[in-house]
């Protein structure tokens, strides 16, 4: 079985924890004991349905609010798939979860009010995604029970987004009528709109190709644990452990080793006694080399004819979370794949207004929940490539080395 | 061509062996919450996918209530024996006679709440600053929220509407002195994951896990095994049943559920049938508020 994660957004109201939950109640994860209580909530806050979005909204601030304010993992599976949710909040303000949920996404799925179309907040969590690279975007028109499954509502707003879209980097766009409270299109079809001859939007979760999303050409692995067991038994041991980050390594393949520049080959691929014949991203496996060079956390291997520029020069879109804004000649610590060096903002070449996609060059400063072109300069080379070909050797964090917070998130760009 | 797909079990696997990696390489002394119950022999098993060859590079330790299942306690110590692991054990009873806690008092009297403190008190005494627990998201909507490297302050306190951003697979370890990091490898599996895992791989387990006849009484509609920590009340009858244990804690408020299931086999069947949540059916203590979970967590809970 497959394994899609994916993130939702949408504004505050536009019905993402409903559709979670009909989602979850629909494909049949949700257990008596939690829909009880979630009716009984219901009942004593005297509303009049069962309020699904009470089975995705934990903590108590958010209940007392009536509001998501944190990122939410939910699970569910069908026999095809297992799925993993990460249900972002609307609010302007925790837009950093957006980013955070759309990091580690296959697929967003943005929700829009059929009632109101297309809005601000919409807009910028397309422009999130596409900078994420999640390479498969569906625009769910949700309330169309509000619009009387009006066809032309949902035509008229997925043209609309279609057309606007086109300036994004996403290699996969659908739209979808649902409504989320009457659980129309969402795992079946409804009469109620039968001019809509698409798929329900779980068959497209179930189906949607996600297995030419990974890179599998360019070989990376960043050395993450060096094995030792100084034990009788594996005397001579030496394992280099790591998580594949791009293409395949397999036994016998010549490798470069970076920093050093040294090459030598593959002599085994190790899981726990298992001998692999093959290993690609994002498995966990030990690399055992046939020559004994000096290696360690931080270092990357790859392949002599395809290997990751080698730079202390960083050119990324940045995205800020602190209320501490980001200043030209800043100081943060960053983590880069395995690897943690100090980096100096050198340059904010532009602030990145995600509504109209246009460039700010005035703005000296990044402030809580913008984006923005910058300069780094690391204290040692990273190995990077550009983030929308290797999700992994392209992104970094930049965290403050006072308060330790993660302050920012960065895609690198080609230079 | 090759098929490249990756099934979400290895997603998982190989998921949770990063974390642990990371762990081990950015902190200086972590420890693994190992109470013998599913989740933390799934996290031994990562843990020694993780490093194979080598031992596991950080010692376990069980939080003892003192309200333990005998089995469970065997399977522990046995395990530890077996790997050649050191097994910390930080002792509930220890906190209530140095007066750190009260124990609570009346017939339903449970030790679960006041094991945060007895945590808490072993993390500073050996000074762990990375603490490796079994927690899943899909277990309540607390967790749900949490982080993978969750922070905790001096005083052990989660801040859930404080916590960083966690990007990609990038985690950041960095903690002050007294600070330290729970860190939940298995945030994305689910039970069903759990027991498809143990039954691929054949993970041992204790054998309260699997159907059996025990001495079971009603009460507050769930099955409690009768031991020596809980007192019948007046209107309360036991009764000889055939039942496993879906998680293994505080005998006085784990429920048992009656199954004829004997192999993770049989389980897999029964979970994917089963209508009332893994909290829901065995853990009295989290029904007592919707809210339950999140206070305990952060007071410092697991
Ligand atoms: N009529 C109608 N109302 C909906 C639909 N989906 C959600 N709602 C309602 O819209 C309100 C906000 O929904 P919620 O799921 O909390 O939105 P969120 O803020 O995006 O998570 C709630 O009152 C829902 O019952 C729908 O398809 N039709
Ligand atoms: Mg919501």
């Amino acid at each position: 079985m497959e394994m899609l994660r994916f993130a939702t957004a949408g504004s505050v109201d536009d019905g993402k924890s409903t559709l979670i939950g009909r989602l979850l109640l629909d494909s049949k994860q949700i257990f008596e004991d939690q829909l009880e209580s979630v009716e009984r909530t219901s009942r004593e806050k005297g509303f009049d349905y069962t309020n699904l979005a009470l089975l995705t909204d934990g903590l108590r601030a958010e209940r007392e609010q009536g509001i998501t304010i944190d990122v939410a993992y939910r699970y569910f599976a069908t026999p095809r798939r297992k799925f993993i949710i990460a249900d972002t909040p609307g609010h302007v303000q925790y837009t950093r979860n957006m980013v955070t949920g759309a990091s580690t996404a296959d697929l967003a799925l943005i929700l829009v009010d059929a009632r109101h179309g297309v809005v601000e907040q919409s807009r910028r969590h397309s422009v999130i995604a596409s900078l994420l690279s999640v390479r498969h975007l569906v625009l769910c028109v949700n309330k169309m029970d509000l619009v009387d499954y009006d066809q032309l509502v949902f035509d008229r707003i997925s043209e609309e987004f279609r057309e606007w879209a086109g300036k994004l980097d996403i290699t996969d766009l659908t739209f979808i009528p649902v409504s989320a409270l009457h659980g129309v299109n969402v795992t079946s079809h409804s009469p109620n709109m039968g001019w809509y001859d698409g798929p329900t939007l779980l068959h497209h979760l179930e189906h949607v190709y996600i297995g030419s999303d990974r890179n599998l050409i360019d070989a990376r692995m960043p050395v993450q644990f060096v094995i030792r067991p100084m034990s009788d038994a594996y005397h001579d041991y030496r394992g280099y452990a790591g998580t594949v980050a791009g293409g395949t390594f397999r036994p016998g393949d010549e490798v470069l080793v970076l920093p050093s520049g040294l090459t030598t080959t593959i002599a085994g691929i190790d899981l726990y006694g298992e001998e692999l014949s093959e290993a690609m991203p994002p498995q966990s496996v030990t690399l055992r080399l046939a020559d004994d060079i000096d290696i360690s956390r931080g270092d990357m291997i790859c392949r002599p004819n395809n290997a990751p520029r080698a730079t202390q020069e960083i050119e990324a879109m940045v995205c800020w979370f602190s209320e501490r804004p980001m200043t030209v000649g800043g100081k943060y610590a960053i983590k880069h794949t395995t690897r943690s060096a100090r980096a100096l903002v050198r340059d904010l070449h532009y602030r990145m207004d995600v509504n109209s996609l246009s460039r700010d060059e005035t703005s000296p400063t990044l402030t809580l929940n913008e984006m923005g072109r910058v300069s780094l300069r690391i204290t040692t080379p990273l190995f990077v490539d550009e983030y929308r070909r290797n999700r992994t050797t392209g992104s970094f964090i930049l965290i403050d080395e006072g308060t330790n917070e993660t302050v920012g998130a960065g895609m690198i760009l080609d230079t | 061509m090759t098929d490249t797909t990756i099934s979400h079990l290895d997603a998982l696997e190989a998921e949770s062996i990063h974390i642990m990696r990371e762990v081990a390489a950015e902190f200086e002394r972590p420890v693994l919450l190992f109470s013998g119950g599913k989740d933390s022999a799934l996290m031994l098993k990562l843990a020694e996918k993780a490093f194979w060859p080598a031992r596991i590079p950080f010692p376990l330790m069980h939080v003892d209530t003192g309200h333990n299942f005998p089995e469970v306690l065997d399977y522990r110590d046995r395990r530890a024996a077996e790997l050649g692991t050191p097994l910390v054990v930080a002792s509930v009873q220890k906190s209530i006679d140095e007066g750190r806690v009260h124990e609570e008092t009346g017939p339903k009297a449970t030790r679960n709440r006041l094991q945060s403190v007895t945590l808490l008190d072993a993390i500073e005494e050996h000074g762990f600053d990375a603490v490796f627990g079994g927690g899943r998201r899909d277990e309540d909507k607390a967790r749900a929220k949490e982080r993978v490297f969750s922070f905790r302050d001096d005083f052990g306190q989660w801040d859930p509407k404080n916590q960083r951003p966690e990007l990609w697979s990038l985690y950041n370890a960095r903690h002050r002195k007294g600070e330290h990091i729970r860190v939940f490898p298995i945030s994305n599996w689910t039970e069903m994951d759990v027991w498809q895992y143990i039954e691929r791989e054949e993970i041992e387990l204790p054998s309260i896990y699997f159907a059996h006849r025990r001495q079971v009484f009603r009460r507050d509609g769930m099955l409690l095994a009768l031991t020596d920590f809980v007192k019948l009340l007046p209107d309360e009858e036991l009764e000889e049943l055939t039942v496993r244990f879906r998680t293994v804690g505080d005998a006085t408020c784990t429920g048992a559920v009656e199954s004829p299931a004997t192999t993770a086999e049989a389980i897999i069947l029964e979970v994917a049938a089963s209508r009332i949540t893994e909290r829901g059916a065995t853990r009295a203590d989290d029904k007592f508020n919707e809210a339950a979970m999140e206070d305990r967590k952060k007071e410092g809970y697991f």
